[in-house]
């Protein structure tokens, strides 16, 4: 059953992109599709649940990506400045972060979240906690403030 | 639209020259994760969203909005599969204890 919705979601993208409807095209669409779907099926996260709510929550997504386009924007130019300053006064530690996000997929965006912010890479979850190497004391003070995982809390965990 | 569109590509080019230099210039493994995997994304999101405008300079055909659509959905892509990348290869560096650099000066 996995196997087939993934396959055809795939294949829908694959027609959707390629917009060439001829059979030569149409043929290795099936059959690259089907190799993607052999070998990473169960990687796609399952939802518990399918709802109305999930449209609320691409709509709070949709409008979660500016800020965070900002945020990374900000905090590449932090990385920059550091990179061609002279002494490179960087601070590289591992900490600790508790996080409150409990499903999935919330945790999942809030890792990728962290990771895409120049500074920060998320290494680990381990029983709720993120093991984050962070590269300045003022990536780690950003990311401790609480600001992001505050939204992406409200984006899927919010009624 | 195309100095617009040089604007962007030059500033994506200056965030990969960091990310280059930073590769070079940082100590250890981990500090090197962090210009590799991450000046990338803003610098490859920003030379696509260059060429998606260049992509419409000679006017705005429905193929020319379509092609631009194609290749900013380009930079979704990238977005999504770089920081999974860069997060798996720092945790395989943990699972194999690799010791992350420290600054001697400023730890005490």
């Amino acid at each position: 059953m996995r196997y087939i919705i993934v396959f055809f979601i795939l294949y829908l993208h694959w027609i959707l992109w390629s917009g060439k409807f001829d059979a030569f095209h149409l043929s290795l669409g099936i059959i690259s599709c089907a190799l993607v779907t052999f070998m990473s099926h169960d990687l796609f996260i399952e939802r518990k649940k399918l709802s109305p709510k999930i449209i609320v929550e691409a709509i709070r997504f949709i409008k979660y990506v500016p800020w965070l386009l900002y945020q990374i924007i900000l905090s590449n130019i932090h990385v920059a400045a550091l990179v061609l300053s002279p002494r490179m006064p960087i601070e590289p530690k591992i900490i600790r972060y508790k996080t409150k996000l409990k499903t999935d997929i919330a945790l999942v965006t809030f890792a990728n979240s962290i990771t895409l912010t120049p500074g920060t890479i998320t290494a680990d979850i381990v029983d709720g906690e993120y093991v984050v190497h962070a590269l300045s004391r003022k990536v780690a003070d950003d990311l401790m403030t609480g600001e992001m995982e505050d939204k992406v809390a409200q984006i899927f965990e919010e009624e | 639209m195309s100095v617009l569109a040089v604007i962007f590509i030059l500033t994506g080019v200056f965030f990969f020259t960091t990310a280059t230099i930073g590769l070079l210039r940082f100590p250890d493994f981990y500090t090197r994760m962090h210009a590799a995997g991450k000046g990338d994304t803003l610098g490859a999101f920003l030379t696509l969203a260059g060429l998606a405008l260049y992509n419409l300079h000679h006017g705005f055909s429905v193929d020319a909005i379509l092609m631009s659509i194609k290749i900013l959905l380009i930079a979704v892509f990238i977005f999504i599969a770089n920081p999974t990348a860069t997060h798996a290869i720092t945790k395989a560096a943990l699972n194999c204890s690799v010791k992350p650099w420290e600054n001697k000066e400023t730890s005490k």
